[in-house]
């Protein structure tokens, strides 16, 4: 396993570079002097307690939130290049009500064509290579509001995966899901980022998943307070005190 | 509109022997794909309370355009809709209330203006009933034409719109990756309801055009699957309840909009008991 994430130099490589970052909503402070180094080809989870900032950290990251310090990307011989990345955000509830099948969802994502239209012939097989991805083409005349929390999770990753991303982003993808759709899910995952060589960074709570997978963890309550791999993390000091654990796990 | 009553000559059906009921007849044939698309859009976006707002508001607009002797009223009434519209998008996207609690509050202003401006002076509020309830029945040619000219600026809106508009309705946050401007289209869709509701209260009234603006896809809802079923069937059901009702109301002689009212919250029922029949 190679080390990728550190908060120091490491030349043409990285894929995201976040460097100094801060972020202030009104009075408060959410986030401080963030810096963060993430290879390609990587899955960092960036943990820590409610209200830590994690969410706020992706968010700037997508551009969606105003920030101090920079942000840049780059693939090997391009700097600061337009990255493409691709989002499955948090908790994503659909009213079970609307008259939304996944293909509807995929048109108003990637077409210009109304959806009311349907999708052409084209397009249903494009829509149906995207769901193959993530196994789930069996869901493309599904109401998006009747999905289970997993089938959800890989409706979404399918569409964050079209186009393929540099860098996929998801927030939260593993609250709601059962522990066979955690699993299935973060098999997923990793089979994907060897496919196409892209970074993945995720949010998460589920620790035994992220030490199973990721390759670093980000542990974060407002700063940055602790930053290695699964093992280093997960039995730091740091990690007990930010989740008013004991030494032996306990709360 | 000769070509159309030369069709009505052609139909064997005796209610379409009178002017009238043949300008009601286009009138609500235009509507129906109107308001059933629009309505599809208000319902997902739970925006049903909204539009209700702004049939009030476009009184007051209206009420405004007399009183001030303004040469165009239905301009005033746009303008001060449009304005409203974005009023209330301003507000609810930097207050923590409820969307309905805002509604209310904007809604209750709204009403509260229009009715001091009609009665100022000890003006009679008599003449402003005929936008509330509205009659179909008394739709003038000019009139039809203008709803056509709203229907084809909605219908190129839609094709132009409508799947950033579906995503920003049922996923704000995803549609914000996908880089559509969240908060331009919500901006977007207010302004365009405002402005259909306000050009078309003047001919059809408040009655109907709220139950056009949110009956037939609240119906719809109850039995569809995808956007493209959910699209036919409300426009399918704005066109039977409209014509059913407008039959109604030649043979009971009651009012038009209530029976395409009643009409529409019938075909709610039983598509609700369908669907409870179904799940």
């Amino acid at each position: 396993m190679r080390s990728i994430v550190h908060g120091g130099s490491c030349g043409d490589s990285c894929c995201l570079r976040i460097e100094k970052l801060g972020v202030r909503i009104g009075a408060e402070e959410i986030l401080h002097d963030i810096s963060l180094h993430v290879h390609c080809g990587q899955l960092v989870a960036i943990i820590g307690p409610n209200g830590a900032g994690k969410s706020t950290l992706l968010k700037a990251i997508l551009g969606q939130q105003e920030h101090s310090g920079s942000i840049r990307f780059s693939t090997p011989g391009e700097r600061d290049r337009k990255m493409r990345i691709g989002y499955v955000p948090q908790s994503p509830a659909f009213d079970p009500g609307d008259p939304i099948s996944v293909e509807d969802l995929f048109v108003c994502c990637l077409y210009k064509r109304p959806a009311f239209l349907g999708a052409s012939k084209a397009m249903r097989e494009r829509i149906l290579e995207c769901l193959d991805r993530v196994h789930a083409k069996d869901l493309l005349r599904k109401r998006v509001g009747t999905l289970s929390g997993g089938e959800l999770q890989r409706v979404l990753l399918a569409l964050a995966l079209e186009p393929v991303p540099n860098l996929l982003i998801l927030d939260e993808p593993l609250s709601g899901v059962d522990v066979e759709g955690i699993s299935t899910l973060m098999d997923m995952l990793d089979e994907l980022r060897r496919d196409y060589d892209l970074s993945i960074m995720m949010t998460t709570h589920d620790f035994s998943a992220l030490r199973r997978y990721a390759d670093q963890v980000v542990l974060v309550e407002r700063q940055i307070l602790r930053l290695g791999t699964p093992e280093e993390v997960l039995s730091s000091p740091e990690f007990y005190s930010a989740f008013h654990m004991k030494g032996d796990g306990t709360t | 509109m000769s070509l159309w009553y030369a069709i009505c000559d052609a139909l064997p059906f005796e209610m379409l022997s009178w002017q009238f009921m043949r300008n009601a007849l286009l009138a609500i044939l235009i509507m129906a794909p109107l308001f059933g698309l629009l309505s599809t859009m208000i319902v997902t976006g739970r925006m049903s309370f909204f539009s209700d707002a702004l049939g009030h508001s476009a009184f007051t607009g209206i009420a405004i355009g007399c009183i001030c002797g303004a040469a165009m009223p239905t301009l005033v009434a746009v303008t001060f809709s449009v304005v409203f519209a974005l009023a209330f998008s301003y507000v609810r996207s930097r207050s923590n209330q409820a969307a309905d609690t805002l509604i209310g509050v904007f809604s209750s202003a709204a009403v509260a203006l229009g009715i001091f401006v009609a009665t100022l002076g000890g003006g009679s509020f008599t003449k402003y009933n005929s936008y509330l309830i509205g009659d179909i029945l008394s739709v003038t040619p000019g009139e039809i034409g203008l709803l056509l000219a709203v229907l084809a600026g909605v219908i190129v809106f839609w094709c132009l719109h409508i799947n950033r508009l579906t995503l920003t309705a049922v996923h704000p946050q995803l549609a914000s990756s996908r880089g559509v401007p969240v908060k331009r289209s919500q901006a977007l869709f207010t302004v365009a309801i405002a402005v259909v509701v306000t050009l078309s209260i003047s001919s059809v009234g408040l009655l109907i055009l709220n139950s056009l603006l949110v009956l037939p896809s609240a119906a719809a809802r109850n039995v569809t699957r995808s956007l493209k079923e959910y699209t036919l069937v409300s426009v399918g059901f704005a066109y039977g309840a409209g014509i059913l009702g407008l039959i109604c109301s030649y043979y009971l002689g009651c009012s038009a909009g209530a029976a395409i009212s009643l009409l529409l919250a019938l075909v709610f029922a039983v598509t609700f008991a369908l669907r409870s029949l179904r799940s």
